[in-house]
């Protein structure tokens, strides 16, 4: 103890010092910023002035819609539509519950210190999709049956991707495992697996499980369209994750495999409390970069003939009672897509820093 | 744990009492990497209680005969005997002696994304099926006495690796093996943090766990090891107390190699 302890000298942050720092740093710098912020400045203005100030928000009917800006009240008459396809207005209900219960799991997730957030989390992950498969189709605990043709829209593809995100990871990571597997017939189911699914474009796949399946299948074992595509889209997204979940795995040194079993974990304990932990936190920016891929995807959907919000939005622009009203649907879509991708970006990014523990090698 | 009682009391008290308990029989153990000769008829029992040093130059082969030892890597022919189980393929068998007998490795092995107390108490819990609260009681206790309690809660990344091997050696010592084997424990450390970590590896010799300790450590053998063995092209070239070992070496290897350890 001979010298006290003294805290780290603070970073001065002023503004104009960080301007000066990174914006004008060098004669070309000044000037590429300069630049840059006239084109910002002049194409700005009239994007403003599309998306708000010109635009039309409420109104009656499609000829309110007179300004120069966005008719942005085309997507407020349909957003029913865009949101539930067909499912019938007065059974919404049980969607709405199923977003609020959806949100109520996930967005906690971004805040440090909600409490029960990991419970939260672990319901998302379970209890959502138990109750979600009683609420949403219907037809038990005197809830009237809603047949799948009828779901669209938001909903639709939500459905798709949630499917598709928690249902492709966990087999992905036995992929991953038994790709890895010292058992020939393991290793060689799993190799032909992934290989086979991971070769065909997702569009055959679905087209397979819409229009191949029934003929194969003997009479009468005939399920819904849906459902085949959801079993479609969980195998072909767990060949990628199992291969994203096998880079990990081969990043984790042998010395780890070596250490658990010298200390007598057995093969799983070994895997799901050393490896896994591991190999999954160094590959969330695959992971989530695989989900994101297939939550954009899920609107290829569109040519088996469900109608995901993609789907709805494209269907109901062509509609002759709406002149031009193109951009502002497409723009819904991207705005859609680009609110949970973000949302998705932005967690594994909060996951990675949390679980940072300052391990270098 | 007793610092005060001089070190060759010790030693001279276990090894008559001992003499009768094999705890490790190794028998004509070969092993091959493919076509090389790992392994070539490797004879050895070990008594409860004993220290053994094995040394011998790079690639001779230690490293892979005390990993056969816990089945890190498999023999080919022999039999090796540890507390009574014979390790063969059989993986039950293969986790039982797994359990008695800690392994402290070169380069730590510590996982990373645990804190020092979760490394410590992963194995009771998960292997020995103890309650966490007392997993954790022993693991304080284990990590006092390897004299870093204060670093419980922080990741192996932001320890020294002196820290870091300590920690391991805990972790090993949580399981309360019988048996503690050690591959170049200190070869991975900067000088100054290498006597931290013989301090505490001296400590356990004195307190009657039996060792297998491959290490370069001349002064450590002399100090704890009942004997010294000898390791050269995969076989075991002598083996003897530390001190015939060293004052008085039978095998010409031997003294080769000794010249070229001390000299430097
Ligand atoms: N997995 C392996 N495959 C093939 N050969 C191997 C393998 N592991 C070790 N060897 C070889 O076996 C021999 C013995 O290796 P081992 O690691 O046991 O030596 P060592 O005595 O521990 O050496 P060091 O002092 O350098 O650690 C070496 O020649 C090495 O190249
Ligand atoms: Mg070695």
């Amino acid at each position: 103890m001979n010298q006290p302890t003294v805290s780290p000298p603070k970073a001065p942050v002023a503004p104009i010092q960080w301007m000066r720092n990174n914006l004008f740093n060098t004669w070309y710098n000044s000037l590429l910023t300069l630049a840059v912020g006239y084109l910002l400045v002049t194409s700005a203005a009239p994007l403003l002035n599309w998306v708000f100030l010109d635009a039309t928000f409420s109104g009656e009917s499609p000829s309110d819609c007179v300004g120069e800006g966005a008719c942005w009240l085309f997507i407020n008459q349909r957003l029913n539509f865009f949101i539930y396809g067909f499912y019938p207005e007065d059974q919404q209900w049980r969607i709405n519950l199923m977003f609020g219960l959806l949100a109520l799991s996930f967005i906690p997730q971004f805040i440090e210190g909600f409490p029960a957030r990991r419970w939260l989390g672990i319901f998302g992950m379970t209890g959502l999709p138990i109750l979600g498969y009683i609420l949403i189709p219907g037809g038990s605990f005197g809830l009237e049956s809603v047949p799948s043709h009828r779901w669209g829209g938001l909903m639709l593809t939500l459905i798709l991707a949630y499917v598709g995100i928690f249902a492709a990871l966990p087999i992905g990571i036995l992929l991953a495992l038994g790709r890895r597997s010292h058992m020939p017939v393991i290793r060689g189911f799993c190799v032909v697996f992934i290989e086979v699914w991971r070769a065909v474009p997702l569009i055959t796949v679905l087209f397979m499980a819409s229009v191949m399946l029934p003929l194969f299948l003997p009479e009468g074992m005939n399920f819904e369209k849906l459902l085949r595509a959801l079993i479609g889209i969980t195998l072909w997204q767990s060949a990628y994750m199992a291969e994203v979940v096998r880079g990990g795995l081969q990043a984790i040194p042998r010395g780890q495999y070596e250490a658990a079993s010298a200390l007598g974990l057995g093969y799983w304990k070994k895997m799901g409390l050393i490896i896994l932990p591991q190999a999954l936190k160094l590959v969330i920016p695959g992971i989530v970069n695989t989900f994101i891929a297939l939550f954009k995807d899920t609107t290829l959907v569109l040519i088996i003939g469900l109608f995901d919000v993609l789907g709805a939005v494209q269907s109901t622009v062509t509609d002759p009672a709406w002149q031009n009203v193109a951009i502002e649907g497409y723009v819904f879509v991207a705005f859609c897509f680009w609110v949970f991708c973000f949302g998705m970006s932005r967690y594994s990014q909060n996951l990675e820093r949390k679980l940072d523990t300052g391990h270098r090698t | 744990m007793t610092d005060q009682t001089p070190t060759n009391t010790a030693r001279s008290t276990l090894s008559s009492a001992k003499a009768d308990t094999t705890i490790i029989h190794v028998e004509g153990v070969h092993k091959w990497y493919g076509g090389f000769h790992v392994l070539k008829d490797i004879n050895l029992d070990v008594a409860h209680g004993e220290r053994i040093v094995i040394c011998g130059p790079s690639g001779s082969g230690k490293s892979t005969f005390i990993r056969c030892i816990n089945r890190l890597e498999e023999h080919q022919q022999g039999r090796i005997v540890v507390d009574g189980a014979e390790l063969t393929d059989d993986i039950r068998q293969i986790d039982n002696v797994r359990r008695e007998v800690g392994m402290v490795f070169q380069h730590f092995n510590l996982f990373p994304h645990l804190t020092v107390l979760e490394n410590c108490c992963l194995a009771p819990i998960w292997v020995r099926k103890i309650p966490r609260k007392e997993a954790e009681a022993t693991a304080m206790e284990y990590l006092e006495r390897v004299k870093i309690p204060d670093q419980a809660k922080k990741y192996p990344g932001q320890l020294s690796g002196g820290q870091q091997q300590r920690v391991a050696i805990a972790r090993s010592l949580c399981m309360k093996p019988k048996i503690m084997l050690f591959d170049e424990p200190t070869s991975a450390l900067d000088p100054e943090m290498i006597k931290e970590v013989l301090d505490v590896m001296v400590e356990l010799a004195e307190s009657g766990m039996t060792m297998l300790c491959v290490t370069h450590e001349m002064g450590f053998a002399k100090t704890v090891a009942d004997r010294v063995i000898f390791m050269d092209g995969g076989e075991i070239i002598e083996s003897a107390p530390p001190e015939q070992f060293f004052t008085n070496p039978q095998e010409e290897r031997t003294q080769t190699f000794l010249k070229q350890i001390l000299h430097h």
